[in-house]
């Protein structure tokens, strides 16, 4: 049996926080000057431009990225040969807490949906835990955006409905999405499982390095496909018209009940703070 | 070109842009997002601020730094206080600045009152961020990064997104590259 403190999970969780933040991931960086060669319109490219601008901004000079430093989705694959001196969930909301008070990042949580007073330490955070194989911890901090996550959709299909309907759903949520969620986007999407399961899928598929097909080749394809028509929607960097409407569409399944097909559309902004440690 | 265009706005100024125009703003802006909106709009009649000609954008910036005027300060999303733009209209506002398309109604509605809506990108707030040389909460503190803030800003780069003849950057751009 491994041991690990908890001081030690909090401690990174807070630096990931601030890494996430200040430091666009070389993947999205990658991505967006891959989508500056691409771009055709004047508006798209001048958008383009800024945001890699931003980004270097931020990390030299210390500006967060955006001023929406997000909510703050922690997923841990907590191996099974591990023991944790002390509360795992509690050294995650500490570390949450000082990584957005101590790294100068906006408090974007409220208590209650009603009440909406804010808790001024961005907690809590939302914690995803899963037990694996090993004696390692996997952890996986995303700061996403109020914006991009509210156009993001969930619907229930018939279990006979066709690939053909689900893209549609797709095409139709970034559609409507538009300017909304920062475009040139990143598209998470989750078929299978259950209500919730397919939630956790397709915010799962946007951990994905930006980019990256899925293992499975009929799902890559679809990625691919599904690409191509999002692209084709015109609605370009921030919706001024342009060819690079997504950077990056990842889909994951996961069976279902025979009555079941449903899924989910989880849509991430361009800054795409995704960042992950093993200890 | 950018045209470089100084706070406050007047109707010729507003009148002179064009949607698609790049535009540099130099002086005063007041943040609001959807809280200081509901507030501000419970309280139009007696309002915290004098809104006569002001521009408000839609932002909740990071906190700053030690030494620092501001933390990252880029757009919000501007739909969501469409439910809440008439009253400031009615008040005298005369822009805004956020990022995305406005509503039907909001649109018609600038038209008719002669309003400017700017867009500024969404996510460079560090970018924008070097622009702004002083902030200082001028309302409701208790709400935090929803506070007002008065910014002094120093060419601001924004986009004009929809002008007073009604044009709207977001249909016609998305137009120009949809492909069937």
């Amino acid at each position: 049996m491994r041991e690990i403190e908890a001081k030690k999970i909090s401690n990174t969780i807070k630096d990931l926080c601030i890494q996430a933040n200040y430091e666009l991931s070389e993947d999205v960086l990658k991505a967006l000057k891959g989508a500056l060669k691409q771009e055709r319109s004047a508006n798209g490219k001048e958008v383009i431009n800024q945001l890699i601008n931003n980004a270097e901004i931020a990390k030299k000079e210390r500006y967060p990225i955006c001023q929406d430093t997000g909510l703050a989705i922690v997923f841990i694959e907590l191996g099974q040969d591990v023991h944790i001196n002390g509360d795992l969930i509690k050294a995650v909301q500490e570390g949450v807490a000082k990584g957005y008070t101590e790294g100068y990042l906006r408090r974007s949580v409220v208590g209650h949906p009603f009440n909406r007073k804010n808790t001024n330490d961005n907690t809590p955070a939302v914690i995803h835990t899963e037990i694996v194989p090993g004696d390692k911890i996997k952890i996986t901090f995303m700061a996403k955006g109020g914006g991009c996550e509210n156009v993001s959709r969930y619907q229930m299909f018939k279990p006979t409905a066709s690939k053909e309907e689900i893209e549609k759903f797709a095409l139709e949520t970034v559609d409507q999405a538009g300017a909304a969620p920062c475009p040139p986007i990143i598209i998470g999407i989750g078929i299978g499982g259950n209500l919730e399961k397919s939630g956790l899928l397709a915010k799962k598929a946007l951990l994905r390095e930006v980019g990256k097909p899925s293992n499975d080749k009929d799902t890559a394809n679809m990625e691919k496909e599904l690409l191509i028509k999002i692209n084709k929607l015109g609605i370009g960097p921030e919706g001024l018209g342009g060819v690079v409407t997504a950077l990056a569409v990842h889909i994951d399944t996961a069976p279902c009940h025979i009555a079941s097909l449903p899924v989910t559309v989880n849509i991430d902004c361009h800054a795409h703070r995704v960042k992950e440690v093993t200890l | 070109m950018e045209k470089k265009i100084d706070l406050p706005l007047d109707k010729k100024t507003v009148a002179s842009l064009r949607s698609g125009d790049k535009v540099l703003l130099t002086g005063t802006i007041y943040t609001a997002r959807d809280a200081a909106h509901k507030r501000l709009v419970a309280e139009i009649k007696k309002p915290p601020l004098n809104l006569k000609d002001q521009v408000i954008y839609y932002c909740g910036p990071t906190p700053a730094m030690p030494g620092r005027v501001i933390g990252s300060a880029g757009p919000t999303t501007s739909v969501r206080m469409d439910g809440f733009t008439a009253p400031l209209i009615k008040a005298g506002v005369l822009g805004f600045i956020g990022k995305g398309k406005r509503s039907e109604e909001i649109r018609a509605l600038m038209k008719k009152n002669k309003i400017i809506y700017f867009v500024a990108t969404g996510g460079a707030g560090a970018l924008l961020a070097k622009h702004i040389r002083s902030a200082r909460v001028v309302a409701y503190p208790d709400l935090g990064p929803e506070a007002i803030y008065e910014l002094k800003v120093v060419d601001l780069p924004v986009i004009v997104a929809n002008d007073i003849k009604g044009k709207d950057i977001f249909e016609e751009g998305v137009r120009k590259y949809r492909k069937k």
